[in-house]
């Protein structure tokens, strides 16, 4: 079988989002944020619409629009006017509401909006795998570097900070780390698919590693797995690679569960 | 006269207009058991985070011995259970600790059957031990322990005194406690404090439950358990010695 060159990219740059995204994922698990990075996800169509209309490329502006959208986020819910997930449900979909309302208004380009709803991994060009890549080797040196407080904040933020971990600064590179990994990923896997590879492989690692290391790379993975499945899905049935890609994470958790609940039953 | 382990003094701490702590003047010098009383909201774990340093006092100052090392004990802990994690990695994470440190420390607390046990199936007496293990891992010259027996029954709320109360006297460190067992913490504790956003009476237990602001705290029925508490500890000691 002789291997197509923009296969063999969406294969690429598949798999050097799932290495950032699976354990990227297991804190998004373990803080409880999928919410929050769905709603992140959501307002990269906005980021999208904007780098189109100036010309300032579609990553940068994704970016700066996801990280705005984040730093509001997180002020609005630091007023506790509103409990955590109301707020995030209005600012989740009025974000992509704003990011379609903006797509219809380009006049120049013909945005094809389903493309990044739904992902077009099968469309990745070269500079498309710069972006993976350099976000995601940056992402991942952050990650290992901040490893042992991001994982002490995450259990307890005043035992962090009392055994001097500055907390503040760690859950600030989470969110950049958050932001820069969602933007840049989320219009090649799918807006509205995004979330299911941070929280599937993480969900499906956990029952059968003894350690937060462990999970990580597991979620990794699991994550490149379902990537592959399903790009072969997409490839041998003509299925939409986003949703196909989904589904393969779904299947193997599906399969595993049985497992899971052996190893839980054990302990 | 030594220099005290932490000093605090004319503390208050201002949040939303209301001031949670106001002028507050205490500290603790070395070897020293202090327990922190006082009704829900009296300001105790904010007290505890500003000595610690994690708030900053808006009026007054907090001087910490330089190089004071802290073990500290958060107030109700529940570990996360979506993280995979034992508890020995657990302690893993406090930095500069090798195995032998661990193993020892849980040896402290009688935990050593459950090093590789998963944190998040811990009973909660089990839980509290290993977070006590955690804090002596710091080699601390002050144990700082927020509410420590909270949510235990009163089988483990004793069994848990008396393990700190061993843990004290063969260390020797510092103690500042927050707890509402007082008539468990009698005991050990050198110093009451009994808080109401102000001190409103500290002292030694004797003294402190004799208090007319610690009835008006705490009420008669308080007051009268303190007192018998008190009375039979003495007695106890009668026999021992």
């Amino acid at each position: 079988m002789n291997i197509e060159p923009w296969f063999l990219r969406a294969l690429i740059g598949g798999i050097g989002i799932a290495l950032v995204v699976g354990p990227l994922g297991c804190f998004v698990v373990w803080r409880r944020m999928a919410y929050f990075g769905d709603s992140l996800a959501h307002s990269a169509l906005l980021g999208i619409t904007l780098g189109l209309l100036t010309g300032i490329g579609v990553d940068p502006a994704t970016i700066i629009v996801c990280g705005l959208f984040a730093v509001l986020l997180v002020w609005l819910q630091s007023l506790r006017i509103l409990a955590a997930d109301t707020l995030l449900g209005i600012l989740a979909h009025a974000s992509l509401s704003i990011g379609l309302i903006a797509a219809s208004l380009l006049k120049t380009v013909r945005l094809n909006v389903t493309d990044y709803l739904f992902g077009n991994v099968l469309s990745v060009t070269n500079s498309d795998l710069m972006w993976i890549y350099g976000s995601g080797v940056l992402a991942l040196f952050l990650m290992i570097f901040l490893w042992r407080s991001l994982i002490l904040t995450t259990l307890h933020e005043d035992m962090a900070r009392a055994e001097g971990v500055n907390a503040f600064a760690v859950n600030l590179c989470f969110m950049a780390l958050m932001t820069i990994v969602i933007a840049v990923s989320s219009r090649i896997i799918g807006i509205l698919l995004i979330t299911s590879l941070l929280v599937i492989p993480a969900a499906t690692a956990r029952a059968f590693v003894r350690s937060p290391e462990g999970m990580a790379v597991l979620a990794g993975v699991l994550g490149v797995l379902s990537v592959c499945g399903g790009l072969y899905g997409s490839l041998r049935f003509d299925f939409p690679p986003g949703p196909s890609i989904v589904v393969t994470a779904t299947i193997i958790f599906a399969l595993l569960l049985p497992m899971m609940l052996l190893v839980r039953n054990k302990k | 006269m030594t220099e005290p382990l932490i000093s605090a003094e004319n503390l208050s701490i201002i949040r939303r207009g209301k001031r949670i702590l106001k002028d507050i003047s205490l500290s603790v010098s070395a070897g020293e058991f202090v327990t922190i009383i006082g009704p829900n909201g009296a300001g105790k774990t904010v007290l505890l985070h500003t000595l610690m340093g994690l708030i900053k006092p808006d009026k007054g100052s907090v001087t910490r011995k330089h190089g004071l090392k802290i073990g500290y004990m958060p107030q109700r802990f529940t570990p996360e259970t979506t993280m995979p994690i034992t508890v020995a990695r657990f302690l893993a994470l406090v930095r500069g600790v090798d195995k032998n440190a661990i193993d020892n420390a849980l040896e402290l607390v009688n935990a050593v059957d459950v090093a590789q046990r998963s944190l998040s199936v811990l009973s909660g007496g089990e839980l509290q031990r290993v977070m006590l293990a955690r804090a002596l891992l710091h080699k601390p010259d002050i144990l700082i322990l927020d509410e420590p027996t909270q949510g235990l029954d009163v089988g483990g709320q004793l069994s848990f005194h008396k393990l700190l109360e061993n843990v004290y006297s063969s260390l020797g460190c510092a103690v500042v406690m927050v707890s509402h067992d007082l008539h468990l913490v009698l005991a050990s504790t050198g110093k009451v404090v009994c808080l109401f956003h102000h001190i409103c009476c500290s002292g030694k237990p004797s003294a402190v439950a004799k208090d007319p602001q610690f009835t008006s705290l705490f009420g008669e029925d308080m007051t009268r358990m303190m007192a018998v508490y008190q009375h039979n500890h003495t007695r106890e000691h009668e026999h021992e010695y």
